[in-house]
């Protein structure tokens, strides 16, 4: 079995910061925006590095959709910033209208998604966006694992040609990912290779997965820990060539079980192969109050419910 | 191009919108018809334009629908500056069409830079056309066209806020003041008070042209809108129109924003519009 482990433990929010500031100096025709958040996008050093190709919108996302469209007929490559929440359900039809229905180039990330972004409460926590998003035609939907991972796709996406929705969060989590990795969109990731269930993560709950498999391990269960942190288009084959072996799957992700990576992982299994699968997302509901941690418990978003939910479909096989 | 020719080609546009329209018993004339005068001179004798079409619109104007609905003026427009066959237009919101029923790029229209069709989105998108230009050093223009209506939607004041702050003075906004939206008049639907007043208190250089169908009124409105370019502030052009204008029975009455007109209706809209340059 493979051994993860980590050093520090950084936001993913700052890896977008930092491979925005690395597409700063690369690349001249991306442009930032934000609506009044820049230090909770860490949009700084970009900012300060290229102030012309800085746009302050203030708090007005549905014009920042609209500029972000604008800006990409004369070439430029958009990247809009604010909180997950105000990235998609406040601008939702801006976003339809102006940018996925118009096939503009522009790449909408957004940090604070779901459920830990803390005590701000459920007005600032999203569970809906990726469901929102991947409905969207032509919309790619990106929800990172760590600092490197945010970073790497962050790069990754500027020399992609179409909108992107790419999410990540507020808190630090455990950085373990390759520094040096290349992202390559839509192409699934096998963490720990085993043979008796799939766990398929996304986002924050990828290093959930992790330490549910070192557990599931010590009691004698082998799982395949599967990073997805591309929902659309989603690698399905990565997704039946792993229950193809396994013969059951656990999703997990930090979202609604509707319209979530869940979702579209069952309908993959129920057109090729139907396969036992168990959830781990939020149960049709809004989130509230509290630490990161205190509600990823309360709400079964964590390692501890993804060994509940593999002995679960272990045992439907 | 000469006033007489203007005024043909406006008339051949007005039956283009009429037998468009008619053809598939749905569209909106009436506001099509109100902003024929407009859109021909905006295409034929303000905008600088480059031959052909291409999506980032380097080195020329560009002009941004934001009140999709009256797409049947503006594909007559496109296709007679040359964007693509007029004949086009005899598909107009069929199956398989490129003229859709609101304009789109999905289809791949030359002559159409962004959707629209759900209101207020296209002052929003002109600024980060605008905002790019700028950044290119090109020092050509950015012209708009709203319903007054659709400044009842809340995105518009987002971007003229932004537009006035960040001083975006290589845009001209056109507001098609025909004081008429679906329900009835703005007056009554929602009483929006001096327009003229919002633009100005939101430091903007309003221009008004009080016979927006008139093509010498419109000429002489549209140059001081370009003479006002460039000095810091946004430009907003409050052209007073007609809806349903060329057609008796379809002015004066916001009956005619989204219906389309009977065979024998059409025939006498088509009679008070003898043709000029030919019909598609």
């Amino acid at each position: 079995m493979k051994t993860y482990t980590y050093t520090e433990k950084k936001d993913t929010r700052s890896g977008f910061g930092a491979g925005l500031a690395e597409l700063g100096r690369t690349n001249p025709n991306v442009v930032a925006l934000c609506a009044d958040l820049i230090g909770s996008l860490k949009m700084n050093q970009f900012i300060d590095e290229n102030p012309e190709r800085f746009f302050q919108i203030g708090i007005a996302e549905a014009n920042m959709m609209g500029i972000a469209a604008g800006l990409t007929i004369g070439g430029k490559i958009p990247f809009t910033g604010t909180f997950a929440n105000f990235s998609t359900g406040r601008v939702y039809d801006q976003i339809r209208q102006s940018i996925a229905y118009s096939n503009k180039n522009v790449k909408i990330c957004a940090s604070h998604a779901g459920l830990t972004l803390g005590e701000d409460g459920a007005t600032h926590q999203i569970l809906e966006d990726i469901g929102l998003m991947k409905m969207l035609p032509g919309m790619v939907v990106i929800n990172t694992c760590d600092y490197n991972q945010t970073k790497a796709a962050t790069i990754a996406i500027a020399d992609y040609d179409g909108p992107v929705y790419l999410r990540f969060g507020r808190p630090t989590v455990p950085v373990f990912m390759p520094e040096d990795q290349v992202f390559e969109i839509g192409k699934a990731i096998q963490l720990q290779e085993g043979s008796d269930v799939t766990i398929v993560a996304t986002g924050h709950l990828v290093w959930e997965a992790l330490e549910a498999a070192k557990v599931l391990h010590e009691k004698g269960i082998s799982a395949e820990v599967i990073n997805i942190h591309t929902i659309k288009p989603l690698d399905d084959k990565a997704i039946l060539d792993s229950v193809a072996k396994t013969g059951c799957i656990v999703t997990a992700e930090e979202h609604n079980f509707l319209g979530g990576l869940g979702e579209s992982v069952a309908r993959v299994l129920a057109l090729n192969n139907p396969t036992p699968q168990e959830f781990v997302a939020t149960n049709d509901t809004f989130g509230e109050s509290g630490t990161p941690a205190q509600l990823m418990d309360k709400y079964g978003l964590n390692s501890t419910a993804i060994i509940d939910k593999a002995l679960k479909v272990i045992a439907r096989k | 191009m000469s006033n007489k020719k203007l005024h043909d080609l406006t008339t051949q546009v007005r039956r283009d919108i009429l037998r468009m329209v008619h053809k598939v018993n749905s569209g909106h004339p009436g506001g099509s018809l109100g902003c024929a005068e407009f859109l021909v001179v905006l295409y034929t004798n303000i905008m600088n334009r480059k031959e052909g079409f291409d999506m980032n619109g380097f080195d020329e104007d560009l002009f941004f629908l934001s009140n999709g609905h009256i797409s049947p003026v503006f594909y007559s427009v496109l296709a007679h500056s040359g964007y693509f066959p007029v004949e086009e237009l005899n598909t107009f919101r069929l199956l398989d069409s490129r003229l859709q029923g609101h304009p789109t790029t999905h289809e791949g229209l030359p002559g159409i830079r962004i959707a629209s069709g759900s209101l207020g989105q296209g002052l929003s998108v002109a600024l980060g056309a605008a905002e790019a230009k700028k950044l290119n050093n090109d020092n050509s223009l950015i012209y708009t066209l709203h319903g007054d209506g659709e400044l009842q939607e809340g995105q518009n004041w987002e971007a003229i806020m932004y537009a006035s702050a960040k001083n975006i003075d290589n845009l001209i906004a056109t507001i098609d003041l025909n004081g008429k939206q679906i329900d009835g008049a703005t007056d009554d639907v929602l009483p929006m008070g001096s327009i003229k007043g919002k633009f100005e208190a939101f430091d903007w250089t309003v221009i008004e042209v009080e016979n927006g169908n008139d093509i010498d009124s419109i000429i002489e409105g549209m140059a001081s809108a370009k003479a006002a370019a460039g000095k810091g502030k946004p430009v907003c052009v409050l052209l007073k129109t007609m809806m349903g204008n060329g057609v008796d029975f379809m002015m004066h009455t916001h009956a005619w924003h989204g219906k389309a007109p009977n065979d024998a209706q059409l025939e006498s809209a088509l009679n008070q519009n003898p043709e000029t340059l030919g019909d598609y």
